[in-house]
């Protein structure tokens, strides 16, 4: 239940959505999950520029275990692959970030942004449909009107459930790079997109204008030495928000102080020990996530090795640091060499901000409770797929002894990697994207 | 462990240990400047954003287009390779090598 302590928990086994393919479509990775602010709707972005849905059914009084199950909603494609012939640019349909806005009427709304792209898409149900109309027939075939006799006033009769996604606005030609970001922002008018040198800020009615709040472009691209890593809004803050960079710093700005917010209110940065520097220290400082907490006290940031929570009054250090899979440490080198040292890990907080979460290769993710201190390693696997079975934690073995049910480093399979994670906004329930699968975990009912 | 404590070892302690061992760190890259001895010296800067900041770039600009054009000239045109992304101006674009991407029309499988 909501704030319970890590030891209490124990997290099952709910539905895994997707296909076991031997060779996974490219097409297929999912590359975003993000539950609404209710958690009722499950949202998955992938690289093949397709957005699937999933609603949670109503619980049932005769399958009280069954907890509410997620199923398809609605499905779209998003984004198209695209081709820029004056920068000779090729445009990943990939959905990078979904982000939900509240709910204020019937619809649903949500932003899917690709590299260039941002789009709002209202998602709607239609359980009636006029019947009876005077000019043209059930068919939608234009009446002779010369033939109509009499009048009819039309009528709403029920049809099936239709649940339609329709594009309503689309901001486009505001980036020059990519875009890593988008985040709504508390008024409901405004949201930001962020690339890797500029930040936007949009309001929802305007797709042919935007306003500029960050640019750190170096007047000669020779003097470039980090980049915007990832950017969100205070979640009650209309005017904060803060933005990461690639050398493992964060920056909080405030919109009130000037339009431009280039020079920030705040900076957050842990000082480094010179003599532990190395080739790979700035790659694995490099930010990849920033999330405010619910509370909006602190933020947390995922860099390649650790999960480091940050109290917003404290800037020379974080709180907490909590290390992910520090036996990688050995590894660098070969971790360099397959590209996945630059692996974009994404961080999330529980609905309490008592447990936070990340994932890591081998499809393995973590969870770390920031009271008690204690954290656990879990795997998604269709081999821990029975029903409400319960997961069991997993352990890495460092060297030595390797004990029956540890896994060595040299095992991992780093091609299996867990970027995505999501967890719903008030209960324990978790979805963890892992390559081309979802998977949906639950704590124990009972 | 799974949040850092405070070194515990008095200074003087810590200096004979970190003179001891070495990081695992720098033995990963004493590794890798093994195997690429020209690395360049600022890893994090210049090189890895341009790189990333490029993403996608094709084709460079007209002057690139002349240069490999004009060096192409006594060679054979070489054929496109479509997931060379980091290369630009070395083979010359021709209508066919243009990405014939078509979206993906077929439904997610998370949708089955």
């Amino acid at each position: 239940g909501f704030g319970s302590l890590m030891q209490d928990v124990l997290w099952c086994f709910s539905q895994v959505k997707g296909t076991i393919d031997v060779g996974v479509t490219e097409a297929d990775v999912i590359s975003t999950v993000e539950f609404n602010h209710t958690g009722e709707l499950l949202a998955t972005g992938d690289k093949g520029g397709r957005v699937v849905i999933f609603q949670r059914e109503q619980e049932s009084k005769n399958q009280p275990h069954r907890r509410g199950e997620y199923n398809v909603y609605s499905t779209f494609q998003s984004h198209e692959p695209e081709f820029d012939y004056l920068k000779s640019l090729e445009i990943e349909e990939k959905i990078n970030k979904i982000r939900w806005l509240p709910q204020q009427n019937a619809a649903y709304f949500l932003l899917s942004t690709n590299d260039k792209t941002v789009k709002l898409w209202k998602v709607s149900e239609r359980d009636k449909r006029p019947e009876g109309y005077n000019l043209k027939d059930e068919d939608g075939r234009l009446r002779d009107p010369s033939m109509i006799t009499m009048l009819r006033v039309p009528v709403l009769r029920p049809m099936d459930l239709m649940v339609e996604a329709t594009p309503r606005r689309v901001f486009a030609n505001a980036h020059t790079y990519h875009i890593n970001s988008i985040s709504v922002n508390s008024d409901y008018e405004t949201y930001m997109s962020a690339d890797d040198l500029r930040i936007n800020l949009w309001n929802f009615e305007i797709t042919n204008q935007s306003f500029n709040i960050v640019d750190i472009k170096p007047a000669n691209m020779e003097e470039l030495t980090e980049v915007i890593t990832a950017a969100e809004f205070h979640p009650h803050h209309c005017n904060t928000f803060v933005y990461s960079s690639s050398k493992g710093t964060i920056r909080l700005c405030d919109m009130r102080t000037s339009a431009l917010c280039d020079r920030h209110a705040k900076f957050f940065e842990e000082p480094e020990d010179p003599s532990n520097r190395s080739f790979f220290s700035e790659i694995i400082s490099s930010i990849s996530d920033v999330k405010f907490s619910h509370s909006g006290r602190f933020i947390m940031t995922r860099d390649y090795l650790t999960v480091k929570v940050w109290d917003l009054n404290m800037e020379n250090r974080p709180i907490e640091t909590y290390q992910v899979h520090d036996y990688l440490r050995s590894k660098l080198c070969s971790l360099y060499e397959n590209d996945c040292i630059f692996d974009k890990f994404e961080c999330v907080w529980n609905g309490s901000d008592s447990v936070i979460m990340t994932g890591s290769y081998n499809n393995f993710f973590r969870m770390f409770d920031r009271n008690t201190k204690r954290d656990v390693t879990l795997e998604a696997s269709r081999e821990n797929s029975k029903p409400r079975a319960i997961l069991k934690p997993r352990k890495v073995c460092v060297g030595g002894k390797r004990r029956k049910d540890e896994i060595s480093v040299d095992s991992l399979d780093f091609s299996k990697k867990i970027l995505h994670t999501a967890w719903h906004p008030s209960e324990n329930i978790i979805a963890v994207a892992a390559t081309n699968n979802l998977y949906i975990f639950q704590d124990k009912v009972n | 462990m799974s949040a850092e404590n405070p070194e515990s070892a008095s200074a003087e302690e810590q200096k004979e240990m970190e003179d001891k061992v070495i990081s695992p760190e720098k033995v990963e890259e004493a590794k890798l400047k093994a195997r690429y001895p020209h690395l360049g010296q600022k890893p994090g800067g210049s090189d890895f954003l341009r790189k990333r900041l490029q993403k996608g770039q094709k084709y460079f600009d007209s002057g690139d287009y002349n240069m490999a054009k004009a060096k192409m000239k006594n060679k054979q045109l070489p054929t496109a390779a479509p997931d060379k992304t980091e290369v630009t101006g070395d083979h010359i674009p021709t209508p066919q090598d243009l990405p014939q991407r078509k979206p993906s029309l077929v439904a997610s499988k998370l949708a089955g």
